[in-house]
């Protein structure tokens, strides 16, 4: 825990500037915090989930400058500036799914539901990189998010349905 | 995590001021994949953070000379995904993408890999276990435990940690050197002289002075490079580290006679372990599965099996095999 550390005063906060899902946010951080913490806890926007807290699960992805990248491994402090998008920004302008979300309904691509808003952050990414010529890409390109119910079969027809009808 | 000063970096040389002004223990922040989370488990503990994440200048990529000249900012999937990498060194663009996950490589710079700390779970473990490397004269734990994931090359009696990288392996195989800058130096070093092996100071991983930054990365050309492979073997086909790697790369004359080899391993080693004998076993021989397979076994000649990871030697030696049969392919195309 902390307290077994030498004590050390918090650090200064830093000011940060960025746009979420299109809308500005401006929040003093903690330089300790991570990009997820700051979504969910400061933000308010849940949808983006905390697994592994080590990069290690991928249930945290959210994209940067249109990359996509694990928001637990992000600084806060790094994303001054740049564009964020959640999950909370992928809907359509009513509010309907995006075709990638319909799909993992339409394949059984979840089952607790957990990984999902990861799952679909990084298959848009996926999708976007070009990176789903054929299923073996796709789970090459999509291994970087677990799914401990094992939906993979479900997550990669979602994917190599929606890219070919997407034109990707 | 313990509360740090942290510092916003936009120039190299706001970097490579802030690092010498920033005292004992600053440490430097590129993509973060290795210093946060290690912060998080508070195995990293530094007092100031310099963030170069927007230092611009670091991220260039110039394949227009007679070498590839890498940017240390450069992120993993960038390099991985160039064109021109991906052509002339194989090897090189495999070594990352065969790395990590998509969105880590996103965010992971090439020069931050080279310096990732070990993936020993005893020492990731924190205090609950002896580690030598984290807490020099506690001992190690790995020697007599768990050591399936461990070094067969480099261990001393203090650490045998494994380095768990693939792109530093790589760029060994093709004699990279490192551009580095301090607040009074400005040198170019081998890669080869980068990493040391643990001896009796497991916490001292790399040459680099404390207030020195890594600025590039150079690789000479050379048509090893076409004809290269990194072949990475692990618990899972994809996003795992590697329990045995080879990069590898050939040049093959007309009558099928191998001109040059070039062979280092992964996963196995202290550090990023190259075979010179193993290399040298090949040339003016034809590549066959015979030749190929006695190659592997010289580069394994002096593997050293602890308790659990003895499998590794003969996982090696077929490592190394297939990887000079994949290479034979690209080199004479």
């Amino acid at each position: 825990m902390d307290n077994a550390l030498p004590a050390a005063s918090a650090p200064a906060a830093v000011d940060l500037a960025f746009t979420v899902n299109g809308s500005p946010a401006k929040v003093a951080v903690d330089p300790r915090e991570s990009l997820l913490d700051v979504l969910r806890e400061r933000l308010d926007l849940t949808g983006t989930k905390k697994g592994c807290d080590h990069g290690q699960c991928g249930a945290c992805t959210v994209h940067v400058d249109g990359r996509r990248v694990v928001s637990c491994l992000t600084a806060a402090v790094q994303v001054d500036g740049r564009a964020v998008t959640t999950i909370e920004g992928v809907e359509g302008p009513d509010g309907e799914l995006h075709p990638l979300q319909q799909a993992f309904i339409d394949h059984d691509a979840l089952q607790c539901g957990y990984c999902t808003p990861g799952q679909v952050m990084s298959g848009l990414a996926c999708m976007a990189e070009g990176h789903t010529r054929d299923d073996a890409e796709i789970r090459e390109y999509m291994s970087g998010n677990l799914c401990r119910c094992g939906a993979y079969a479900g997550i990669v027809a979602a994917i190599r349905e929606t890219a070919r009808r997407t034109g990707h | 995590m313990r509360p740090f000063a942290y510092t916003a970096a936009r120039t190299l040389g706001q970097a490579v001021e802030a690092l010498a002004d920033g005292g004992p223990g600053t440490k430097v922040l590129a993509g973060g994949t290795t210093l946060y989370d290690l912060m998080k488990l508070r195995i990293e503990n530094p007092p100031a953070v310099i963030d170069i994440s927007r230092v611009s200048e670091l991220t260039r990529i110039d394949t227009s000379g007679a070498e590839l000249v890498i940017g240390a900012g450069a992120r993993m999937a960038d390099v991985a995904e160039h064109p021109v990498v991906r052509r002339d060194y194989p090897a090189l663009s495999e070594s990352l993408w065969r790395a990590a996950s998509q969105q880590l490589r996103n965010m992971a710079t090439v020069g931050g890999n080279l310096l990732q700390r070990t993936r020993c779970s005893y020492f990731r473990g924190g205090s609950a276990f002896p580690c030598n490397k984290r807490e020099p004269g506690s001992g190690c734990s790995a020697i007599d435990g768990i050591d399936r994931h461990h070094a067969l090359f480099g261990g001393s009696q203090s650490c045998i940690a494994t380095y768990p990288g693939d792109w530093a392996v790589a760029l060994l195989a093709f004699d990279a050197k490192l551009d580095v800058v301090g607040p009074k130096t400005r040198r170019t070093i081998a890669l080869a002289d980068l990493h040391v092996e643990p001896g009796s100071t497991p916490q001292r991983e790399h040459t680099l002075a404390a207030d020195e930054i890594i600025v590039r990365i150079r690789v000479p050309k050379t048509a090893a490079g076409r004809g290269s492979t990194y072949l990475k073997i692990r618990d899972r086909e994809s996003y795992a580290f590697a329990l045995t790697s080879a990069a590898v790369g050939l040049t093959i004359g007309r009558r099928g006679v191998i001109e040059q080899s070039r062979i280092a391993l992964g996963g196995v080693a202290t550090r990023p372990w190259r075979v010179p004998a193993a290399e040298q076993s090949l040339i003016g021989e034809q590549l066959t599965e015979a030749t190929a397979r006695r190659a592997g076994e010289v580069a394994f000649a002096g593997a050293k099996a602890g308790h659990h990871n003895g499998f590794r030697i003969e996982l090696g030696i077929r490592t190394v095999t297939e990887a000079l049969m994949i290479a034979r392919t690209r080199a004479t195309r």
